[in-house]
């Protein structure tokens, strides 16, 4: 047998495309200076949501469904670390379980214990004329889900957004120095929340993609870690618009790399390849962590002068 | 000091009543048959001496551990939420030796399946350790890459060098009786691990308050400035012992696991314990007796989940629901603390 | 007053169990200089974040043109005209000038028309920086041109500035003051918080005086002295504080410790200190001055035994007692009991078990001689008072009789009582024969108990006479 580089692109991106959603959401959460190690929550609420939205109105109901069950598991988690001020952390943790076991609870409430049966429709790729005949990379950029084109042009705008605009500093600045930015007249709370909202828009698009754009069900926990593998793809992406889209390929190639050796029948332990962009984050970050990239406030919480 | 005594009661005692109402709400909206569900809750977690000697406590007793690990990490300031990986270390280096030790008597395969369990968990924490103080990346995101990366070696061991004869299944051959921990009443599933963890969390709880050394994680994890100012502590030194002493806990865990309940390695060894274990200690408020309550708890409510599921078909998840609840029920009931403290 | 463009009328605030203001006033003129004088402590620095929007106040009211205005935000008050430059700078290091200026803006961000812009406002004030270069690189007083620039650029007509020349060179001040008068003669106004009285008088067209948060005193410039600032700043006619003890003449002894060329740098691996020497000896107080990044920090730590030098050598004894500045990050865990707390000392050494019931013993005893107000050495060192406290943080370091005691502004905002205690203990500390090493901010404080006086200008030691001139102008660099 053979492989086809093209179609190995292909399915990679297709795999990468609901990992750099939930990536760009972790993306401006991070760059507020919050871990959201809730996005694993809001994906699989986001994944819960499409099933139920498309159930009753169609995809385009299930997406907005989707980015509206991925909010409400930011909500919580913005509520517990912005007003209850608790560990982001421990909270994120808490509203990823709480996720979890909801949608897990629910699911079997609403769709029987035997739900696994049950299928919505999914969208199909749709090939951009012209540039999808581009040699390699053609089929593997432009014959993708609608979803995939919307991931597009999120990540050149929130690159844009972050860079061109006052908004974009200011959330730059709430993730350095929230102190400065509260000087400055900027509210570092309403920033972060903002933040965590839209991270968790797109953590619930990340789980509408998983449902609707590839597996055509929903399962128990089908979110399988990838809002933390998401957490992994912004370090590795150096925190930058681009990087992010270059890690989120990279993890998405990863994962294809098992099907690729068993299509070749090579007796290669695909695990360690799964591993490996995880100690390749790890890498980087011993490598360049002393340096700028990180968001100096990453992590820490808001102290009372900066309120 | 009465006001504020008042106020802790009024809050548990409303995070209680939360948590059972979201719980009812939950098995009611779901259309479930309610009464059948709790009866299936209590009596799997306490109804007979099964439900408690074969199913709680033995899941009570992985959570112990990793509670422990979790707590002691967190009393020292250090956010390892990878208790998760840790595990699987421990679970894994504690079959691999177990396999090895078959032929040996018992007293001496135990200890030493078991210390490699310790020492695995202990050098995957310590992996994030060495980051964290060389290179000062944050624990939390390298605990949890770590997570994967232990996930992912033990699909390969069971796929690969420690696969079963008949390479079938993803698994490891059943271990030999000799590293089997010994069950502590016959006929029953509860293992000699309970009793291990048990006596680590007293030994924790006298570390952290009898020992100079102990001393030194508490301070350093209350006020890292003043130990390292006021007490002329090293905080590298403490803080590297709290990721070894965290990660041991862990991989121990992982060793009694595998050596007292599924007595083989396979992929879902853990069903999220190390996860679990925040909540465990998080509701313990980090301290090491506590936790033995905690853990208690906390095996109650999945082992009572699974007898729910099974005869009332309530979704088992629900446990994780309300371990989700409680955790967010202290971080509300810590604010509610702190607010009074500055009001 | 119908010129009067910022009015602050009747403020109280309160933190937790410390009334930082009461009924505090303050009226500034348009087009003029206004002085907020006080201790540190006396409230200015809050009286200023609620004139700003940052702070809400528990009552009185804002004025702006005479109309009362709510300010909720900083936001708010960058929008009615206001600008703030702090105390400690709010800048983002990780950026450049120009995106720190741009901060707070909204829309589109278009980082070339916000460079031009700050050029020309540079150029137009006098005030210049370069807009690509980043906070980071820059110097204190570029930084702080900074600062200005950013208010300047949101237009603002009232610049509240909290202690600007803190951490400022001679020059760099000077250059200050003339670009404040300019501001001030061109129709701006400016309010200057300060503890120099000096400054004060030589600058501002009226003067405010907070003490203990209330105001005590209002005037022009012109009609005050610096007799009658310091009995308002002190509130004591006599014109200074009466808590120093009184000092016999001293026994100089052996020496206790000796640094030779020793050069030490700060977390972030600046060089602060640069090959100072200095020796202490047996029983005598030691006086050490120095402004905000001038290495006097990094100094004390080195001395202490917290800092080790990148260069020279240190030779101290083995016991040294610290007080240090920031008590609650650096000296006690809140939520340790007292007897945690005095246990922390000596704990990185410590082996094996914990004595708990004799260290309970030995803090009892420590309370007892260090008039340590408390229920019992059980209370969490949180429930203290601050005066508490510190009574204990100088209990436990004095106690064991080490041979060199160092002590970091130790009575910042204690009352005079509490002043009074630490002080005796110092100069009873030193009577029985340790070197003591005590820095204060405030030079009246250190000129009654010193026996000599070193001053850090720019990281580099000197000794000076013990008078007032002679340390003010060696502060500053000044010859």
């Amino acid at each position: 047998m053979s492989i086809d580089a093209g179609e190995f692109l292909q399915a990679s991106v297709r795999t990468a495309t609901p990992l750099a959603f939930a990536a760009y959401g972790e993306l401006v959460a991070e760059r507020s200076g919050v871990i959201n190690l809730g996005l694993e929550g809001a994906m699989i609420a986001g994944a819960f949501g499409a099933l139920v939205g498309a159930g009753a109105g169609g995809v385009g109901a299930g997406f907005a469904a989707a980015a509206l069950a991925g909010c409400a598991a930011a909500a919580v988690m913005a509520l517990v670390v912005l007003w209850l001020r608790a560990d982001a952390v421990i909270a994120g943790t808490a509203v990823t379980l709480l996720a979890l076991g909801l949608t897990g609870t629910l699911y079997r409430a609403l769709y029987g214990a035997q739900g696994a049966a049950l299928s919505v429709p999914t969208i199909a790729p749709a090939a951009v004329p012209g540039l999808s005949h581009l040699p390699l990379i053609g089929r593997a950029l432009f014959e993708q889900p609608m979803m995939t084109y919307l991931l597009y042009v999120v990540a050149a705008l929130l690159g844009w957004w972050m860079a061109r605009t006052h908004a974009g500093l200011a959330l730059r600045a709430t993730g350095e120095r929230p102190v400065a930015a509260f000087a400055a007249g900027i509210s570092p709370v309403r920033v972060r929340a903002w933040a965590l909202l839209f991270g968790g828009a797109m953590g619930g698009l990340a789980g509408g993609v998983l449902v609707l754009a590839q597996v055509g069900t929903f399962a128990e926990g089908m979110s399988a870690g990838r809002g933390f593998i998401a957490i992994a793809i912004v370090v590795l992406g150096r925190w930058s618009a681009l990087g992010v889209a270059g890690a989120a390929l990279l993890f998405g190639a990863a994962s294809q790399l098992q099907y690729v050796f068993q299509s070749l029948g090579w007796p290669v332990p695909y695990q360690l390849f799964l591993a490996l962009p995880y100690v390749l984050t790890l890498l980087v970050l011993a490598g360049t962590q002393r340096r700028a990239a990180a968001p100096a406030a990453l992590g820490t919480a808001l102290t009372e002068d900066a309120r | 000091m009465a006001g504020r005594t008042d106020a802790r009661w009024v809050i548990t005692a409303a995070t209680v009543v939360v948590i059972i109402l979201a719980v009812l709400g939950i098995l009611m909206a779901g259309g479930y048959d309610t009464p059948r569900a709790l009866a299936a809750l209590w009596n799997g977690a306490f109804g007979s001496s099964y439900a408690l000697f074969s199913a709680t406590l033995v899941r009570a007793t992985p959570l112990l551990f990793v509670g422990l690990a979790v707590g002691i990490a967190f009393r020292a300031g250090v956010l390892n939420i990878g208790a998760e990986g840790q595990l699987l270390a421990g679970a894994a280096a504690a079959v691999a030796v177990g396999l090895a030790m078959g032929g040996f008597p018992r007293v001496i395969a135990l200890p030493l399946a078991l210390g490699a369990g310790a020492m695995a968990g202990g050098a995957w924490a310590g992996i994030a350790g060495w980051l964290n103080l060389r290179f000062g990346v944050l624990e939390v995101i390298s605990t949890l890459m770590l997570n994967f990366v232990a996930a992912y070696l033990v699909s390969w061991l069971v796929r690969g060098p420690l696969q079963e004869p008949t390479r079938v299944y993803p698994q490891t051959v059943e271990l030999a009786p000799s590293v089997h921990l010994p069950t502590l009443i016959d006929g029953h599933r509860m293992h000699l691990g309970l009793v291990l963890a048990v006596v680590l969390a007293v030994g924790a709880w006298w570390f952290l308050t009898h020992t100079a050394a102990g001393f030194r994680v508490r301070a350093v994890g209350a006020g890292r400035d003043a130990a390292r100012s006021a007490g002329g502590i090293n905080l590298g030194r403490t803080t590297a012992l709290v990721f070894l002493a965290s990660g041991a806990l862990a991989g121990l865990g992982g060793a009694s696991e595998a050596m007292g309940v599924t007595f083989a390695l396979y992929e879902g060894i853990s069903p999220g314990y190390g996860y679990s274990a925040i909540a465990v200690a998080l509701l313990a408020r980090l301290h090491p007796l506590v936790i033995v309550l905690s853990a208690l708890l906390f095996g109650a409510l999945e082992a009572g989940a699974a007898a729910m599921q099974r005869e009332a078909n309530v979704p088992s998840v629900l446990a994780s629901v309300v371990e989700a609840l409680i955790v967010l029920g202290v971080l509300s009931f810590d604010h509610a603390r702190a607010r009074r403290r500055h009001a | 007053m119908s010129d009067c463009v910022l009015a602050l009328e009747g403020i109280d605030k309160r933190f937790a169990d410390v009334q930082a203001l009461r009924r505090a006033s303050l009226n500034v003129r348009r087009g003029t200089l206004h002085a907020v004088l006080g201790e540190n402590g006396a409230g200015k620095t809050t009286l200023m974040r609620i004139a700003f929007g940052m702070v809400p106040a528990d009552a009185g009211a804002v004025l702006l043109e005479g109309v009362p205005v709510t300010l909720t935000s900083g936001a708010d008050a960058i929008r009615r005209g206001l600008g703030m430059v702090h105390q400690h700078f709010t800048l983002v290091p990780a950026m450049t000038a120009a995106e720190n200026i741009a901060l707070g803006g909204h829309g589109r961000l278009d980082m070339r028309a916000v460079a031009a812009r700050v050029q020309e406002l540079g150029e137009r004030t006098g005030l210049r920086v370069d807009p690509s270069a980043r906070i980071a690189t820059l110097g204190v007083g570029a930084q702080q041109r900074v600062e200005i620039l950013k208010a300047l650029y949101s237009d603002a007509r009232i610049l509240i500035l909290d202690e600007p020349t803190a951490v400022l060179t001679p020059p760099e001040t000077e250059e200050l003051f003339a670009w404040l008068r300019r501001f001030v003669a061109a129709g701006g106004t400016a309010v200057l918080v300060t503890h120099k009285l000096h400054e004060a008088l030589s600058i501002a067209d009226d003067v405010t005086v907070l003490r203990r948060g209330q105001c005590v005193l209002t005037a022009a410039a012109t009609q005050l002295d610096v007799p009658a600032l310091v009995s308002a700043v002190t509130g004591d006619d006599a014109g200074g504080p009466q808590t120093a003890p009184d000092r016999r003449t001293p026994q100089r002894g052996a020496r206790v410790a000796r640094l030779d060329a020793v050069s030490a740098q700060d977390a972030r691996g600046v060089v602060r200190v640069r090959e100072a020497s200095l020796e202490c000896f047996a029983g005598e107080i030691v006086g050490l001055a120095g402004v905000e990044g001038s290495g006097v920090h990094e100094l004390l730590r080195v001395l202490a035994g917290r800092l080790v030098p990148s260069r020279g050598v240190a030779t101290l004894p083995p016991l040294i007692g610290f007080v240090p500045e920031d008590r609650l990050r650096d000296a006690v865990i809140e939520e340790f009991t007292l007897t945690e707390n005095l246990a922390l000392r000596g704990a990185g050494a410590r082996r094996g078990r914990m004595p708990w019931s004799a260290m309970a013993v030995q803090t009892a005893g420590l309370m007892q001689r260090h008039d340590v107000r408390a229920p019992s050495p059980v209370s969490r060192a949180g429930t203290l008072s601050g005066g508490n406290q510190q009574k204990f943080v100088v209990g436990r370091e004095l106690d064991e009789h080490p041979a060199l005691v160092v002590a970091e502004n130790p009575v910042r905002g204690l009352d005079i009582r509490a002043t009074a205690h630490v002080l005796h203990e110092l100069a009873g500390s030193a009577a029985a024969g340790s070197a003591v090493v005590f820095y204060s901010a405030d030079i009246d404080e250190l000129l009654p108990l010193a026996d000599r006086m070193l001053v850090v200008f720019a990281g580099h030691v000197r000794e000076v006479a013990v008078e007032r001139a002679a340390v003010a102008n060696a502060l500053v660099g000044a010859a």
